[in-house]
């Protein structure tokens, strides 16, 4: 009796064991884990850009699948002076972004770095800007552009300023100074906040000797701060490159692309040509005609990165 | 200290030589006071501007001469009450909050378990995927929707929310995993190596001892995930038609844009009612945020 009972769950044990045994080796829990953050992304991400850059050599329209056509979406993109516009206002909105948005949030994390009452509440506010939506912040922008009812307009006329309304958004120029400005709007508590987090990291006593030594604010900037912040710069800035250049929201929601197409981003032209218009493959042409300037950014991620001890195996940063 | 480096030095030249000192105080001041105040000005204004014109009557909206543009005479919930009652607002916050949940849900699931594969599983080969991992984020969203759109179609899941909860882990989970490696590497290996020779397996060691440790990385991408899926607006745009099953975001642009006399006072409304949510989450978790954004970069 008792051995019948001692048998019985000896079997119990044993199968209990077969299945955590399963789970306890290696192979078999490692594909475990790794199955749906893998499969997810294959599935929605390396398909599709594979799927993207097919389509892109297709006539493809919404409703019809198409038929192979080679290089003429490509071909037909060059001659078309919309996509070298959006190309050029592409570059250019990427380019002078990035220089405000670093110039700015590096002088307000200089500016944060310093011992100040509420810091953290500070911080927090800073943060805001970026928290919200996109799309809710570049209507409240829309607004303050308005050509009639512009607030900005309205102070710089009481001030004096100016005797009429300012043109923001209805004519090429103008429009695209206000939306680079918007996009800084944006951008800037994120480079602050990010490189607040590199400046805290760089110890006090580098500056304590560069004191005694008797070196100028500049030249403990340019000899201390700048290149124990130059790894995490260039990440940050990467990213912000890469976000910026690929950008849709702020533009799709302030001007479409207007006037005349004198806004458009790539991403922009590519949603207009592909939902709207239908020509899916034209527009995934044009979607694929950003993936030389991403990949010139990741490289210049990934040697930055490399510099530094790559995270994976190395314990110390 | 180094913001010193900015200011002008009149200050400092024509001070006593007592107050010389890189810290005194009126030059502080002028280089670090009055810069930060123009800043928090210039972010902050936008918001005020939304929430001063959500509530004022259209009498002074439209009317900058007699009415002060930087104050509400008269304030009115006219706006709101036009935006609660007279649109499917409600109905595009709960599809939001539907998809963001879901979303967030489904990408931290799986980068839990990636990021703990990734770090503490150490197969053959698992740098590659975690750098895969990160390249993975550097593929934005502007070049997929359009093959997105397609598969979506083909799947039968065009206008349907299941479309949004299934791309957009796809942006959610590099980040979130990359998020996660770097809070696992804090956890002590020790602790897991005391578990295994005790007889426990490694998905006791995951739940009992790694993922309560792992908490504050947890909430931490949680929550930043929310923020992401509530924010994002290309997919929600091409993959949505209905006007029921948009959310927020693009619910505000597209439907409450109407003709070409604009509804500024219900625009302004419904952009600060669907900011109010990540604004007010976003204060609770101020920290996380902060430090999920930085750790993140610094990873």
């Amino acid at each position: 009796m008792s051995a019948a009972a001692e048998q019985a769950w000896v079997r119990q044990a044993k199968a209990q064991s077969a299945l955590s045994k399963l789970f306890d080796w290696k192979p078999f829990l490692v594909v475990m884990c790794m199955l749906p953050a893998v499969g997810l992304l294959m599935v929605f991400l390396t398909y599709p850009l594979g799927l993207g850059i097919w389509l892109a050599f297709t006539d493809t329209t919404i409703g019809r699948s198409g038929r192979w056509v080679g290089l003429e979406n490509f071909e037909y993109m060059l001659e078309d002076p919309i996509w070298w516009n959006a190309v050029f206002f592409s570059v250019f909105y990427t380019g002078i972004a990035t220089i405000g948005k670093f110039g700015l949030g590096l002088w307000l994390a200089l500016l944060l770095n310093n011992h100040l009452p509420f810091k953290s509440m500070l911080r927090a506010i800073i943060l805001l800007p970026w928290i919200v939506p996109t799309v809710l912040t570049a209507i409240a922008f829309w607004w303050i552009y308005n050509p009639q009812f512009s607030i900005i307009s309205w102070i710089f006329i009481e001030l004096g300023l100016r005797e009429t309304n300012i043109d923001f958004i209805n004519t090429a120029w103008p429009a695209r100074w206000s939306l680079i400005g918007a996009n800084i709007w944006r951008g800037i508590p994120f480079v602050a906040i990010s490189l607040l987090a590199g400046l805290q990291t760089i110890s006090p006593s580098l500056y304590e000797a560069a004191l005694l030594d008797g070196s100028t604010g500049w030249q403990r900037f340019r000899y201390i701060t700048f290149p124990m912040l130059l790894p995490i710069l260039a990440i940050v800035m990467t990213f912000s490159i890469i976000f910026t250049f690929t950008d849709f929201q702020l533009v799709y929601a302030i001007t479409r692309g207007g006037p005349v197409n004198s806004t458009h981003l790539l991403a922009t032209l590519a949603f207009q040509r592909g939902i709207p218009g239908g020509q899916l493959g034209e527009g995934a042409a044009i979607a694929v005609s950003m993936i030389p300037f991403l990949v010139f950014a990741t490289l210049f991620s990934y040697f930055a990165l490399a510099r530094r001890k790559w995270q994976q195996g190395e314990s110390n940063d | 200290m180094s913001a010193s480096t900015e200011a002008p030095q009149t200050n400092a030249a024509t001070a006593q030589p007592e107050t010389m000192t890189w810290d005194s105080r009126s030059r502080r001041m002028v280089t670090i006071y009055v810069p930060l105040a123009c800043f928090l000005i210039i972010l902050l204004f936008p918001f005020y501007w939304m929430t001063i014109t959500a509530f004022k009557p259209n009498a002074e909206l439209y009317d900058y001469n007699t009415h002060n543009p930087f104050w509400i005479t008269s304030p009115t919930l006219d706006h709101i009450r036009l935006l609660l009652f007279g649109t499917a607002y409600p109905r595009w916050l709960m599809t939001t909050m539907i998809v963001s949940v879901c979303a967030t849900f489904l990408s931290l699931l799986s980068s839990t378990l990636a990021a703990y594969a990734i770090q503490r599983l150490r197969f053959k080969g698992s740098q590659y995927v975690g750098l895969g991992i990160y390249l993975a984020y550097l593929v934005p969203p502007s070049i997929l929707f359009i093959p997105l759109a397609t598969m979506v179609f083909q799947l039968g899941l065009f206008d349907t929310p299941l479309a949004l909860i299934l791309v957009y882990p796809t942006f959610l989970i590099p980040f979130c995993t990359w998020l996660l490696i770097g809070y696992f590497k804090s956890i002590p290996f020790e602790l897991e190596e005391c578990a295994l020779i005790d007889g426990a397996t490694r998905l006791q060691i995951l739940r009992q001892i790694t993922l309560p440790l792992a908490v504050p990385g947890l909430i931490s991408a949680g929550i930043f995930s929310f923020t992401l899926s509530w924010n994002e607006f290309i997919y929600a745009l091409a993959f949505i038609q209905s006007s029921e099953n948009k959310t927020v975001p693009v619910a505000i642009l597209t439907e409450l844009v109407t003709g070409d006399v604009y509804q500024w006072g219900a625009l302004m409304a419904g952009s600060l009612l669907g900011s109010l949510p990540v604004a007010i989450f976003y204060s609770f978790f101020v920290d996380y945020y902060v430090s999920s954004l930085t750790g993140a970069v610094k990873e």
